[in-house]
């Protein structure tokens, strides 16, 4: 239940936006998380952005998880 | 980015079980961690991470899934709110076959009840709006993450003056059962998953009791393979090396102090109550009563004919939900309770250990 996926949000109008994954557009509401501004990722559960994505943060996560695929090789 | 290839590269998984192999050769002992958030429990089962951990590395689930949690006496009243006149039920659509003493909300709706599936509590609001000779009663179930929603969905209300939107309190929070279940003698836990999405709103902070008063290392997972692997490692690295900590492995969505803005909705409609879990029995402030001032949101004030409560013979969901047995261990499991007809909650959400067992581990010889 807990489920909640990132989304970039394209347009917000006062506490509503509009998001959107892989051409998929959603309106959502904002009273949650009022300092949203377009281009963020925000995380979006039960028809609300809860929270923002910190892209230097996703950016590290992801460089480390190909260092180990690199430390792999090819499997 | 929950897509993001680097997330799900089988390259990255097998780095992270090749560190996780010398790391638990290094505790040289079994180790048990735990995750509790349903979530967390449906995505392990379905990448089969179980059967990727090396022997002596044991994840269990714990009382993650608010559906499961949920008490039969919270159903059997739902349903009595169901028979009454002018009103409409809404609710999320995980609860609808769990069971109740007597029915479930599926089969009352297949009997002509008025019980409205919603996805969102802005649904509930819309169909407050629209059908304004209805009392609309929300079933408000859900961990840290729903409850602000919830509570945002009320303001709304409150500022547009919708007054036939109620709600049948029934959200929890995580840290009081987590304090049980480190304080259970009958259960041995070495470390925590914990969260990814509660701790969004809560921040991760607020699991550092943890750490410091029961010196169990926890470290906050998002819900990707890679997440959840690197999770392992840490807690595993934190065994070995003898300490207690809280480390925020999703710190892309996590921060220490989550969400203000939704602590401070939640804390204008809600305030700690002791409430009933399934497997535990009420647990001191770990349940989100509504304030007094909202007393005419609170569809639990409102006087209704209930059934004796009474759980399904046999069924042993409330150890499940403790970390005591795992599924195959219930004498239901995989005959007479499966998904297609669930005896307990546990085998209802695709959240429940017991569902998740029964789809993705069930063929495959992980037991315990």
């Amino acid at each position: 239940m807990c489920l909640a996926i990132p989304m970039l949000l394209k347009e917000r109008n006062e506490l509503e936006g509009v998001v959107e994954l892989d051409g998929v557009r959603r309106t959502v509401s904002l009273m949650l998380l009022p300092e949203a501004e377009v281009g963020d990722h925000v995380l979006i559960h039960a028809g609300y952005a809860i929270g923002s994505v910190d892209e230097d943060e996703a950016r590290q996560t992801l460089e480390l998880l190909r260092e180990y695929a690199d430390n792999m090789g090819d499997l | 980015m929950s897509d993001a290839p680097e997330l799900r590269d089988p390259r990255a998984i097998a780095g992270l079980i090749r560190e996780i192999g010398s790391l638990a050769a290094a505790v040289g002992r079994p180790v048990t961690f735990m995750e509790v958030c349903g979530t967390h429990t449906h995505a392990v089962a379905a990448a089969g991470l179980r059967r990727m951990l090396p022997d002596g590395v044991r994840l269990i689930s714990g009382p993650g899934c608010p559906v499961c949690v949920t008490p039969v006496e919270y159903l059997d009243r739902a349903l009595a709110l169901a028979e009454l006149d002018s009103t409409t039920v809404c609710t999320f659509g995980d609860l609808m076959r769990v069971p109740s003493s007597l029915s479930s909300l599926e089969r009352a709706h297949a009997e002509g009840r008025p019980i409205e599936i919603v996805y969102s509590p802005r649904d509930a609001i819309s169909l407050a709006r629209t059908n304004s000779a209805q009392r609309v009663v929300f079933l408000a179930v859900g961990f840290e993450t729903t409850a602000p929603t919830i509570a945002a969905a009320l303001a709304e209300a409150e500022d547009d003056g919708i007054d036939n939107l109620l709600i049948l309190p029934g959200n929890k929070v995580m840290p009081p059962p987590m304090r049980a279940l480190v304080e259970d003698r009958e259960l041995k836990v070495d470390g925590f998953l914990l969260p990814g999405h509660v701790s969004v709103l809560t921040g991760w902070e607020c699991f550092r009791f943890l750490a410091e008063d029961y010196h169990v290392p926890g470290a906050v997972v998002g819900f990707a393979p890679a997440d959840v692997m690197r999770g392992v490692a840490d807690l595993l690295r934190q065994v070995r090396d003898g300490r207690a900590e809280i480390s925020n492995l999703y710190g892309r969505v996590v921060s220490a102090r989550g969400n203000a803005v939704a602590a401070r909705m939640v804390e204008r409609f809600f305030e700690p109550v002791a409430t009933g879990w399934r497997g535990f029995g009420e647990i001191p402030d770990s349940g989100l009563g509504l304030r007094d001032r909202y007393a005419h949101r609170d569809a639990g004030r409102i006087e209704v004919a209930l059934p004796d409560p009474h759980e399904p013979a046999g069924c042993a969901c409330g150890d499940v939900l403790r970390g005591v047995i795992d599924p195959p261990q219930c004498a239901l499991f995989g005959t007479v309770c499966q998904p297609t007809n669930p005896v307990g909650a546990c085998m209802v959400s695709s959240e429940g250990t017991c569902a998740a067992w029964f789809r993705h581990d069930r063929l495959t010889g992980v037991a315990s």
